[in-house]
């Protein structure tokens, strides 16, 4: 097992230098990020020379990415326009920790990351723990009562809100939580933001305003994971090692927790591994309905202004979190089930 | 020994086999009866149909510059009789924008899953047919594929291609250029997913004997692959194809939604919800209609999808 995780990671490095070179290569038709730079007025083009050799961006492609990756503190720059290059670098590159400035506000891509990082993460695990407990309620009490009316109603319900388009569920729950019940005179729900500008960043309201962002994140995962757990429930539950436990007279619980759910959490616990480090990238849509300061909007701002040490950074550290996810997707159905052996 | 009377003439053991046994069905009749028992799915079929028949028949009804006519006078109009589905922010009526706009947003649906079908099933079929380096190969761009975002490779197609595909005609509706961009970047982002499922299958079939019989005779290496294994195989494929067209529809609804697929004045139901959310308050017909018709055909499509899963399920014993 130690052979293929160290295997395994060997073979992730070329992945993700492969995936860096290709996503640096696509951030070049991004946009000018020195078009914006002069702020309210349009750059004049003097400026633009002195910027582009000061960032480094008139040099060739291949160059910018190396210097990225390893930084330009060995390498000098020229940057007073002399064509003789005297000044040395001052970035370390990646490989040794460094991701730059961002070019769009200059502050260090670590610090303009870690500012919204900690918002997306709080939303998304909240929201993956909503989607874990009650996926699995859902599940298995549909399971257990297969083909009652419960059963019945939650089957067409999931498939309902499985199908719906996330903006759309987002839209009617603000529509009706939000505007009527506000119309009503009943305590509404707010939808913007993450906490009152008067009543300041309190935990009792970023919980207030997490309801409705937490819930449209979850209610399709919920949808679709709970009849995945449901069929796979009813499957372990017809096995004959659950028969032999009610023959010896094991209680109820006991033979649904213990026995058939190890069994039947198998896939889903891989699934779930592999939907977490997508997390990081942020909920695109739900973050621009909500106004979330969260990564899913950072990523979008910086890319359309071409920045990009910010974007790699991001997109890098996705990367990184897919491929150990899914090492840890792998090895953790090899734990679960002894029956699986890699070579 | 006393033999036992012979059965007296027309009783069943007196008919010959041949007449005894219902002919053998092929694989389609067998799905169609029974797709045919499974109530969600017929539900969900007809209301595909008449989905379709709504958006590629409404254009008998409304004309195409009908629903690109702006009337700013007219604009925020709640449903009324002389607009059913109410007016937008410019004043174009909704109803025969969401006609217009399911008809772009259907082709791209299909569109994407042929796109998607295409690659995913060659690679798939080559990956797992040869095994080897190749597999390992195509395996590792599978992966690569996987963790570039979508949202990216869109946003990076739709700024390398903005201006050089020019408006196609076809069929006498205009179509810009960036359905062809949101056609490839759907297409080209989703096959991963079909073609894990196609290796997988084919790793499967290739241990059969009759496959070793068909290379014992000397079957080419393509007819191996398209006459033998591929058929043995159709079953995911179809459903996967299926439901990829659902996921087609969400992914161009979301594209849109964020501003980045179709541009205006071409409607989808995906950009007619653009910055609807503004208007929550106070025109809740922007968002509605288009929404609504999106989580219907999604959910009717999701139906045929699962009865066409159990339909062709080879383990299930109903017919």
């Amino acid at each position: 097992m130690t052979r293929y995780i160290l295997r395994r990671l060997l073979q992730a490095i070329p992945l993700l230098f492969v995936i860096s070179l290709v996503l640096f290569f696509l951030m070049q038709n991004m946009g000018d990020p020195i078009a914006t730079m002069g702020g309210r007025n349009v750059t004049r083009s003097a400026d633009r020379e002195r910027l582009k050799r000061q960032l480094g961006l008139d040099k060739p492609i291949i160059v910018q990415y190396l210097y990225w990756l390893a930084g330009n503190d060995w390498a000098k720059a020229d940057l007073d326009g002399d064509g003789i290059a005297e000044t040395p670098g001052t970035r370390r590159g990646v490989l040794r920790g460094d991701f730059g400035l961002s070019l769009v506000n200059k502050k260090p891509v670590t610090q303009v990351i870690w500012e919204r990082l900690p918002n997306t993460l709080l939303l998304m695990l909240t929201a993956e723990a909503m989607i874990l407990i009650f996926a699995l309620l859902i599940g298995i009490y549909s399971a257990l009562k297969q083909y009652s009316t419960f059963d019945n109603i939650i089957t067409t319900v999931t498939f309902l809100f499985y199908s719906m388009p996330v903006f759309f569920f987002a839209l009617v729950t603000m529509y009706i939580f939000a505007v009527n019940f506000k119309k009503w005179g009943l305590p509404y729900l707010p939808t913007v933001g993450m906490f009152e500008p008067t009543a300041g960043k309190t935990p009792l309201q970023v919980a207030w305003h997490m309801v409705l962002p937490t819930a449209t994140l979850s209610f399709g995962f919920i949808a679709g994971y709970s009849r995945y757990i449901r069929s796979a429930m009813l499957e372990a539950m017809g096995q004959d090692y659950v028969r032999t436990a009610k023959a010896k007279g094991l209680p109820k619980p006991e033979i649904v927790y213990i026995h058939a759910l190890k069994n039947a959490a198998l896939p889903i616990v891989t699934i779930i591994a592999l939907d977490l480090p997508f997390l990081l990238g942020g909920a695109i849509v739900t973050e621009r309905i909500f106004g979330w300061p969260g990564m899913g909007r950072l990523f979008l701002d910086h890319v359309s202004r071409g920045d990009t040490p910010v974007v790699m950074g991001i997109l890098m550290m996705i990367a990184v979190a897919v491929v150990i996810f899914q090492l840890i997707a792998d090895i953790l159905y090899a734990w679960l089930d002894p029956r699986i052996r890699y070579t | 020994m006393e033999s036992i009377a012979p059965p007296s003439k027309g009783s069943i053991a007196n008919l010959s086999p041949d007449v005894l046994e219902t002919p053998p069905l092929s694989l389609g009749q067998l799905t169609w009866r029974r797709f045919r028992r499974h109530k969600m799915a017929n539900f969900g079929a007809i209301m595909l149909i008449l989905l379709v028949l709504y958006a590629f028949g409404g254009a008998f009804v409304f004309s195409e510059a009908y629903a690109n006519k702006t009337e700013t006078g007219a604009r925020l109009q709640a449903p009324s009789r002389e607009h059913p589905f109410g007016t937008d922010t410019v004043g174009r009526d909704i109803l025969a924008r969401t006609i217009y706009g399911g008809q772009i947003s259907i082709l791209i649906g299909l569109t994407a899953m042929l796109v998607e079908l295409v690659i995913g099933v060659t690679v798939g079929a080559i990956s797992g047919f040869f095994g080897g380096l190749i597999d390992s190969l195509l395996m590792r761009i599978t992966e690569a594929v996987i963790v570039i975002p979508q949202i990216f490779l869109l946003l990076v197609m739709a700024k390398y291609f903005a201006a050089s595909i020019p408006n196609i005609t076809i069929l006498g509706r205009t179509f810009s250029g960036s359905v062809v961009v949101i056609i490839l970047v759907i297409g080209v982002t989703t096959w991963p997913y079909l073609a894990r499922i196609v290796r997988s299958q084919f790793l499967s079939i290739k241990e059969n004997d009759f496959i070793l019989a068909a290379r014992a005779t000397g079957t080419s290496t393509s007819e191996i692959i398209f006459r033998h294994i591929l058929p043995n195989s159709i079953a995911p494929i179809i459903v996967s194809g299926t439901l990829s067209v659902a996921s087609a529809i969400t992914l161009e609804a979301y594209i849109s939604f964020l501003g980045l697929g179709v541009r205006p004045p071409t409607a989808t139901w995906g950009n007619m919800l653009e910055g609807a959310y503004n208007y929550i308050e106070t025109a809740w017909w922007l968002w509605f209609f288009p929404g609504a018709l999106i989580a219907l055909i999604v959910l009717s499509i999701n139906f045929v999808g699962d009865g066409l899963r159990d339909a062709l399920d080879p383990h299930s014993r109903a017919i």
